[in-house]
């Protein structure tokens, strides 16, 4: 891990990471590196901190689309599973009521949907993150074990197209970090 | 924030414009309404049951949103607990406006004919229960119950604003959670009184429950609408942000669903019991000339709301979010009109679903007019913040 650091520099660069000492700078630091035009950047903190998302330009998640579409989905899929049964391949009289007994229809139609929804929702969720991800490379960096206890980072990374080694390791260090460094893939 | 004065949140002078056209609203209405009461007394009396038991619920939802916003002390509360103050306390108008009920009793309830209780011995029954002395003495029972707690707890929340003693907040919350309980029974015997009784041979025993949840849908949409005329005015518009609306977007929705799983409910159960007492109900709802009728109220009151609803983005946006409250509360009332034309319409076995509607829909703007006429005045009276409640400060930061 840390020797990694001396055997590429001149290899492939995953990114430049500033440490900051409290999430107050981090969010500074992310929003001003959004002005200057970086997307590919991501921000780490031990907890949430909601305007972290807005300050990494993160307005918009497919994923409600995507619940919509899977709940969508699960509707039909559950109405029309119970009207193939009850109307066309097994079709039976109880209690003289239509075939198409719609209002029977409606509480697994409704569970379809909630079910369809939540695993769309659970699995869009890890897809749209990348999860699983056994292998990140910020974790080559000594000290992001931190970032999980009491320190908070901001990598913007190398195919960002507003990226410039030293361009962009200089307006880092003026964001007042305590460290900046290189990250290898 | 600097410290919150009452004189900082008085009410502005704009409140007497909407204030006078509702009371004219309210005039031009009632005349209407009178003319119809000559033509057609019958009708009449639908009518006006239709559109006292629709602003009925809008008072009598403020009051449980108000008790729900003091035992669950949500942020929304705060900024809207005037309004629901002002719609509750509209209580003592609505026991007077009860009176035409009372007086055409023999018109609207069939279990008033004696001869006819007398000869069918289901009726005989229920006759200790469902007998015009019984009925009244409920009635004015509902009106105590409910007129105690909206001015105690009115009157709670205006020592607040003077003293701001820290006890005056457990004694909302301990008036609040007896008065939430004692609403619920009390409400739900009211429905029954009122809609579920025009036809005696009927029961469903989730109307209650039915009704409920209705009158917090009515008592949002328009809590909603006053608050989006607010926060265009000095001086609420430095308190609504945002995430206010996001919330009633969010609790609207949720009433939406709710009404509309307990109104399902019902009728599943209906449905599958099949039994001849109780599909008396939806038979003439579910076929013949109220089908379109009831198609409109399941597309209008769940399925068009409840897509719009879906979307995060247009429940933080107030003006989308009022159009949809607007559109509610005008359901609100199809729903009732729904609950209460056919029963009263199997009497001749004609159905006729839009017949002589101007005379329904002359009450509903007639009574709502004095009603609202009413209510604005209310609101005019006090600071429209609750100044001295301990959670107010967090609640103006809320992001």
């Amino acid at each position: 891990m840390s020797h990694g650091h001396e055997l590429e520099t001149s290899g492939r660069l995953y990114g430049l990471m500033a440490e900051f000492e409290d999430p107050n700078t981090l969010v500074e630091a992310t929003s001003k590196a959004y002005e200057r035009g970086h997307r590919k950047m991501d921000a780490y903190a031990p907890f949430p901190i909601e305007e972290l998302a807005e300050a990494l330009g993160s307005h918009h998640s497919r994923l409600p689309l995507m619940v919509l579409v899977g709940g969508i989905i699960g509707c039909l899929a559950g109405f029309g599973m119970q009207y193939w049964v009850n109307v066309i391949e097994y079709p039976m009289n109880i209690a003289g009521r239509p075939f198409n007994s719609w209002p029977m229809f409606i509480p697994v139609t409704f569970e379809m949907t909630i079910l369809f929804s939540a695993l769309t929702a659970v699995f869009g969720m890890f897809a749209l993150c990348g999860l699983p991800t056994p292998y990140h490379p910020v974790f080559n960096n000594p000290r992001f074990s931190a970032a999980s206890q009491d320190r908070y980072f901001l990598c913007i990374e190398a195919d960002d197209p507003h990226f410039d080694r030293d361009e962009t390791h200089q307006f880092l260090a003026s964001l007042g970090p305590t460290e900046v460094t290189e990250v290898d893939h | 924030m600097n410290a919150i004065t009452a004189t900082e949140f008085a009410p502005p002078a704009a409140t007497s414009g909407p204030r006078s056209k509702a009371l004219i609203a309210g005039v031009v209405g009632l005349a209407a309404t009178g003319a119809g009461f000559a033509m057609d007394h019958h009708h009449f009396y639908q009518a006006y049951l239709i559109a006292y038991v629709f602003w009925a619920s809008v008072a009598l939802g403020s009051l449980g949103l108000m008790m729900l916003h003091h035992l669950s002390r949500g942020a929304w509360g705060l900024v809207i607990r005037r309004q629901l103050e002002a719609a509750s306390a509209t209580i003592p108008f609505l026991a007077v406006a009860f009176i035409p009920i009372a007086l055409g009793m023999s018109d609207l309830y069939h279990w008033t004919d004696t001869a006819a209780v007398a000869a069918d011995p289901i009726l005989s029954m229920k006759a200790p229960y469902l007998n015009r002395e019984f009925f009244l003495l409920r009635n004015v029972f509902y009106f105590l119950v409910w007129g105690v707690l909206a001015w105690r707890i009115r009157a709670l929340s205006a020592e607040q604003d003077r003293t701001g003693d820290a006890k005056l907040f457990t004694r909302l919350q301990g008036w609040s959670a007896i008065g939430f309980l004692l609403l619920a029974l009390t409400m739900t015997f009211a429905s029954v009184d009122w809609v579920m009784s025009l036809d005696p041979h009927w029961f469903s025993s989730l109307y209650g429950l039915w009704f409920f949840a209705g009158t917090g849908l009515s008592a949002l949409t328009f809590t909603i609408l006053v608050a989006n005329w607010l926060a265009e005015r000095e001086p609420m518009n430095k308190v609504f942000v945002r995430s206010h609306f996001h919330d009633y977007g969010k609790l609207l929705f949720a009433f939406t669903m709710l009404w509309a799983y307990l109104s399902f409910s019902q009728m599943l159960l209906i449905w599958s019991g099949n039994l001849p007492e109780e599909i008396t109900f939806y038979l003439p709802r579910m076929r013949g000339a109220w089908t379109a009728a009831s198609v409109f109220l399941l597309l209008g009151h769940f399925i068009l709301p409840f897509l719009i609803l879906l979307s995060a983005s247009l429940k933080q946006r107030r003006k989308r979010l009022m159009k949809v409250a607007a559109w509610l509360l005008c359901m609100r009332w199809f729903d009732i009109y729904w609950n209460v034309v056919p029963t009263l319409q199997a009497h001749h076995g004609e159905f006729h679903p839009f017949a002589g509607i101007w005379i329904d829909l002359a009450a509903v703007i007639g009574l709502g007019g004095v009603w609202i006429w009413i209510f604005w005045g209310l609101l005019a009276k006090r600071p429209l913040l609750p100044v001295n409640d301990p959670y107010l400060a967090e609640t103006l930061g809320y992001e």
